[in-house]
Formats: structure tokens, C-alpha cells, sequence
């Protein structure tokens, strides 16, 4: 009862000495502004980076898993690009085995002259997809219509292009029906396909003119092309691991491959380069977290030089206090409190300069800090981790102060 | 009976000396007694004020106030006493000197567990009745000795305790605001309060109405001041050379009214001597 008292007067009565000593505070609260300036700082920049990642990330598509055939370390000389890429016997198992393989796609590529009735352009990449790409890109025909099955089955010459083609070509704003060549052969338009700015992190940014055929069109027009890579879309984001094994399984069983043999192949989900962001994250995180845990061990140790002065300083006071009917408890909590007012200042002078920085972060031109943000539970957790500061280096002077005879505390000079 | 004390003994160990303060005193003070506690230094003046504020704990003996046999108490009952039943004043005041004179006034109540509801209210009382109502915003060194020292008086009445307890409380102030509190300390004695004075001027004792002298931790004579010769012989002494100041005019008498006040008579006669010798 009487603690809650004492603990609400103590604070005024801190605030009070802060303020009558603000040089001497600041100095002593530096530690621990530094401290917690830079770790709001920080978080808030790797939360703001983060933000930014995962954003592309997710316009990217967090489901997606990508597998291209691969040459092993030190084999580079004994084995051909062409012997481990991946074909299409290996896609269909993969589609027919992995039961948490939403969709799947392999990818023709090949690099054709195009032509339109005005305009010729050269070495223009054209793909060959499965129907199930759209699915997978998130990138749907907006015009016209998808290849449909009897497109693939039948090798069928017809394509969809994108806006930059339509624009490169000089072709209708509505070119679905026209016929444009593609390596000498005449392709008709059958739909206009959206195109998705991903961000420069995967190659996007700068759109290139495409052109897409159904694969077994593709495949037709150059039977000696390359089967790229196949992309393949996750039932669910947390099956990645799952995924990546029972392709592994399939691959190495139909590629003979024994126990000590490499992989010839590369399985990527981008729920794991996300995940291993949030790793470096945390580290990063980490990292920060231990500067900041010395610099609060410093700014600590400051606060307990002050407090030691102060008590001494207020021997008299102590001595006065205890005569009056002050409990040693009752002082203890109070230069606690003290101390642990002097922290909170701090801190909070700290939380600003993190919050100043940030603002200067955001105004740097281009950066990927332009959305840091320092968060709620980085502001509790800088304050909480102040307050312990000025708990723990705060008592040994608090209990200094307790244990003064009140007699001696009054003759004390 | 406020206080009985009864084969008081405070034994000191300085280094592996063991020195004896206090050699089984005894000592009774009725309510709204106001006494004068006296004794040269080394006498256990200060051991014996200690206990009596319960500062301290005495090695053997009873000490019993206000029917609480205290010497049994712990720390933290003891603090308690303390701040219910002793209004302490001190030489030096012991003022919080960034609090207004109304928050060192209520200090003792924030550590209260009975009169925090209405401490400002009581605060406030208190400021008045040693005649501050009109200082109350002030903070302590914006006031004069004799302020500090009464609003010290106010923080010792404000929990209404059943003693006084006064430490040289004129040590620090000059004739006049001596003066002032030794009238506010009557005045304070008439409404009933119990007031002990420890200190070593015969003319603050001589306002108390009972003088106890202390000498080598026993108790060397106590009687009302009226029947003690020591302070009679002083009050003489004083007398005598308040008139010989007197007969020598203006010029000397407040040079030799105040060695005369200060070291007795036997050292006023001789500058009377001199100056006689020298007309």
C-alpha cells in the first residue's frame, strides 16, 4: 500500500532530479540512447527491407518451385548440359507422383526472327508452355483466349504475345486473329497475355517482347531445342520441404543415379530463399541485439556510477527520510525507481534519435528502406530491456542507500 | 507516562574497545512534560537522544513509550514508531531542499499508513500553526533560518506524535529566531504536547520545565528547572552581568550581554575589570 504510494511519488520526485540535473542525465543516459537508437534503427530498417523483399516475393509467386537439370561440381568436363536436363518423362512422373504439386510446367525455350506484316525483329525468345503456366505466373490472357489442349496435342501454329511485343511489332491494339512469323512459319494471335512488373530482384523491370507456343508446338519448331526448366506450383507454402524430397526421390530413381552420386539436378522453392532471408534477418537481428546488449551493459554501468553519487550526495536526505519513518524497503524502491526513470528517459530520447533515423532512411532516393518502420514490439522491447538495465545496475546503489544507519547517514558531511 | 526507561546500557565497540554510552539509566517523562536534556559531550547525551527517537536500540534496559516496550522492536516496527509517535527537529533542519516548505511538511505522512488521505489538509494545518500559511510555495532557500527551522517544527507535529524530539534545535539560528522557536516550543508545550530538548545551552533549558543532566551515561541530577542549581547559579550569573553591561551604556552591552550569555559570568567580570582600570 504504502510502496504503491511511494513508488507513484518517486517518480515525479526522479523526474525532478533528472530535470534539475539534465547535463548530467544526458551523460549518463547516453549509453543507453545509443543503445537503443541504433537498435530501433536497425530493426526498423531490416523490417523495412523485409517488407520490400517479401512483397516481391509474393508478386513472384511463394509457391513456386523451379527445377533445371544441373552438372555437379568437379564433373564439369565429363558430363554434357544436354545429358541432365530435365525431360519431359521426369515432368510427367513429377506430376503424376507428387501429390502436393498443384500444377506443372515445362519450359521450351527458343530463340526465333518475328515478323509482322511491317516489322522484323530478331533473336525474340519464344516459349513453350503447358496451359497450366498461367496458373503458376499468375499472369492470365486477357485477350482472345489460352491454348487449349488440342493446341498442344496438335501442335497447332498459334501463339500469345504480350503489350511489348503488340508494341514492338506495331501490331492492333486488338491483334487477336492476325498472323505474325515466327521463324519463317506463320503463327496465328489467339490471345494477349498481362504482363507483371516483378521487380528488378528477378530480372523484371525491363519487359522484353514475348511470345508464347503451346509446347508441343514449340518443340516441333526445334526438335533439338532445350527443355529450360520445368516450374511447378506447391499445393502449400509449408510443403516445401516435403515437395523437394519426393522430387528428389523421383529424379535420382529415374536418373539411376547410386547412393554417393551428386544430384544432376536443382530443385528451388522460393518459400525456402524467404525463409532463408528471415534467417540472415534474424541474425542480422541478433547481431544488433548484442551491440546493443554491450552498449546497455555500458550505459548500465553509468547509471550505477550516477546512482552511487547521488546516494551519497543524499546522505542526509536518506538519513532524514529513515528518521521520519521510512522503511528500508520503502527507500530502496525509491532510488529503484530512480534509476529505472533515468533508464526510461533515456530510452525514449533513444527511441526518438532511432525514429529520426529512420526518417532519414526513408529519404535516401531509391533505396529498398523506403518502408522502414520501427515496430510496436521493438519500442516494448527497448523499453523493457531499459527498465531491466535500471533494475539490475540500480540496486546495488538502492541497497547502498537501504542499509545507511540513519544516525550515520545524519552526521554525514 | 509517555517514556520509562529503566537500567538504560548502550555499549559501543570502537575497534576492540568497548565503550560504555550509557551505564543503566533511568528516566520517566509524563505526557505534555517539557524537558531539558543536558550534558557536555561524551556525557551519552546523543546516545541516549538515539534510543529515545528510536534511531537506535539500546544493548540492555527497558525503554517503554507510550506503553510499547520499543528496545524489543525490530527495524521495520521501530520506523514505524518513528513515524507515528516522534516528531523529530534538528539542528540543521534536514529540509528536502527542492520540495516547497508544504511537501517537506508532508514527507512524513507519504510513509504514513494513517493520515495519507488528508496529508495536505494536515500539511497545511501544521504550516499554519507555527505561523507559515504564507509560505507554503516556498521552497527552503527561499526562506531564513527561522522559517526553515519552524517549517521543520511543522513536519514534526504533522503526524501528531506523542513526543518532541529536539536536537540542539537553536544550534544554527541567531538570538532572535532562537528566541522565536523557544517561545513556539512553549507555546506548542501549553496545547500539551511532550517536548524533549536535548541540548547544551542553559538558556534554551531554561524554558523547559524540567532539566535532566547527563554525565558519563548515568543521570546526574534531574529537577524542575526552578530547583536547578546549576541553571539557578547561570540565571544569577547572567543577571549580574546584564546589569553590568547595562551600567556601561550602549556601546558595550550587546558585546558583553553576549559573552556573558555565551561563557557565564566569571569570564564577563574581567573585560568589566579592565575597563573600569582603564577609565
Amino acid at each position: 500500500m504504502i510502496i504503491f504510494r511511494v513508488l507513484f511519488q518517486t517518480v515525479f520526485l526522479a523526474l525532478g532530479q533528472i530535470f534539475s540535473n539534465k547535463v548530467r542525465s544526458f551523460l549518463t543516459t547516453l549509453g543507453i540512447i545509443i543503445g537503443v537508437g541504433s537498435i530501433v534503427a536497425v530493426v526498423a530498417a531490416l523490417t523495412g527491407l523485409k517488407r520490400n523483399i517479401l512483397t516481391e516475393f509474393e508478386t513472384f509467386g511463394t509457391k513456386k518451385v523451379y527445377l533445371d537439370g544441373t552438372i555437379p561440381q568437379g564433373q564439369r568436363n565429363q558430363i554434357s548440359w544436354r545429358s541432365v536436363q530435365v525431360t519431359l518423362e521426369e515432368v510427367r512422373a513429377i506430376e503424376e507422383h507428387c501429390e502436393s504439386i498443384a500444377r506443372i510446367t515445362p519450359h521450351w525455350y527458343g530463340s526465333y526472327d518475328i515478323a509482322s506484316t511491317e516489322i522484323a525483329l530478331q533473336g525474340v525468345q519464344v516459349i513453350g508452355i503447358w496451359p497450366d503456366w498461367h496458373a503458376i505466373e499468375n499472369r492470365q490472357v486477357i485477350r482472345g483466349r489460352p491454348f487449349a489442349p488440342m493446341d498442344d496435342a496438335e501442335r497447332k501454329p498459334v501463339c500469345l504475345i504480350n503489350d511489348k511485343a503488340i508494341e514492338e511489332l506495331n501490331l492492333n491494339r486488338d491483334p487477336v486473329g492476325s498472323y505474325i512469323l515466327v521463324g519463317g512459319r506463320r503463327f496465328l494471335i489467339i490471345g494477349v497475355i498481362e504482363t507483371k512488373d516483378v521487380g528488378a530482384m528477378f530480372g523484371g523491370g525491363d519487359t522484353r517482347s514475348e511470345v508464347f507456343v503451346p509446347f508441343n508446338t514449340a518443340v516441333n519448331l526445334n526438335p533439338d531445342g532445350l527443355l529450360n526448366y520445368a516450374m511447378a506450383e506447391l499445393t502449400s507454402a509449408d510443403k516445401a520441404d516435403e515437395v523437394q524430397a519426393d522430387m528428389r526421390r523421383i529424379l535420382r530413381t529415374m536418373r539411376h543415379l547410386e547412393p554417393e552420386d551428386e544430384d544432376t539436378f536443382e530443385i528451388q522453392v522460393m518459400q525456402q530463399f524467404i525463409d532463408q532471408f528471415n534467417q540472415m534477418a534474424r541474425v542480422i537481428t541478433a547481431g544488433a541485439g548484442g551491440i546493443v546488449g554491450i552498449s546497455l551493459l555500458v550505459g548500465g554501468i553509468g547509471i550505477m556510477n550516477i546512482m552511487l553519487v547521488s546516494v551519497s550526495e543524499r546522505t542526509r536526505e536518506i538519513g532524514l527520510r529513515k528518521a521520519i519513518g521510512a522503511k528500508p524497503m520503502i527507500i530502496l524502491t525509491q532510488f529503484l525507481v530512480e534509476a529505472v526513470v533515468l533508464c526510461l528517459v533515456g530510452a525514449a530520447i533513444g527511441l526518438l534519435g532511432g525514429q529520426g533515423l529512420v526518417l532519414l532512411m526513408r529519404m535516401i532516393p531509391d533505396s529498398p528502406l523506403d518502408q522502414a518502420s520501427v515496430p510496436m514490439w521493438a519500442v516494448a522491447l527497448s523499453a523493457g530491456f531499459s527498465a531491466a538495465t535500471g533494475i539490475v545496475f540500480g540496486m546495488f546503489p538502492a541497497m547502498k542507500a537501504a542499509r545507511l544507519d540513519p544516525i550515520e547517514a545524519l552526521r554525514h558531511e | 507516562m509517555v517514556i520509562r526507561i529503566r537500567k538504560l546500557e548502550k555499549v559501543y565497540k570502537v575497534g576492540v574497545e568497548r565503550v560504555h554510552a550509557l551505564r543503566g539509566l533511568d528516566l520517566d517523562i509524563k505526557a505534555n512534560e517539557f524537558v531539558a536534556i543536558m550534558g557536555a559531550s561524551g556525557s551519552g547525551k546523543s546516545t541516549l537522544m538515539n534510543i529515545l527517537g528510536c534511531l537506535d536500540r539500546p544493548t540492555r534496559g527497558v525503554y517503554e513509550l507510550n506503553g510499547k516496550l520499543t528496545h524489543k522492536l525490530g527495524g521495520r516496527k521501530l520506523a514505524r514508531v518513528r513515524n507515528e509517535e516522534i516528531g523529530f527537529i534538528f539542528q540543521s533542519f534536514e529540509l528536502l531542499p527542492r520540495a516547497t516548505a508544504l511537501k517537506n511538511v508532508m514527507l512524513p505522512l507519504v510513509y504514513s499508513r494513517r493520515h495519507w488521505i488528508g496529508a495536505r489538509r494536515r500539511a497545511k494545518g501544521a504550516l499554519e500553526r507555527v505561523g507559515l500559511a504564507d509560505r507554503m510555495r516556498h521552497k527552503p532557500n527561499q526562506l531564513s533560518g527561522g522559517q526553515r527551522q519552524r517549517v521543520a517544527v511543522a513536519r514534526a507535529l504533522v503526524s501528531s506524535p506523542s513526543i518532541l524530539l529536539a536536537d540542539e534545535p537553536t544550534g544554527n539560528l541567531d538570538s532572535t529566531t532562537s528566541a522565536e522557536i523557544i517561545k513556539l516550543f512553549e507555546e506548542l508545550h501549553d496545547e500539551g504536547q511532550t517536548i524533549i530538548v536535548v541540548t547544551h545551552e542553559e538558556e534554551v533549558a531554561g524554558h523547559a520545565g524540567r532539566i535532566v543532566r547527563l554525565r558519563d551515561g548515568f543521570v546526574i541530577s534531574d529537577n524542575p528547572t526552578s530547583r536547578d542549581p546549576v541553571h539557578q547559579e547561570w540565571l544569577k550569573a547572567s543577571a549580574r552581568a546584564a546589569t553590568a553591561a547595562a551600567a556601561l551604556g550602549d556601546g558595550a552591552d550587546r558585546q558583553l550581554g553576549s559573552v556573558a550569555r555565551s561563557s557565564g559570568v566569571v569570564e564577563a567580570k574581567a573585560p568589566l575589570a579592565h575597563e573600569e582600570a582603564a577609565r
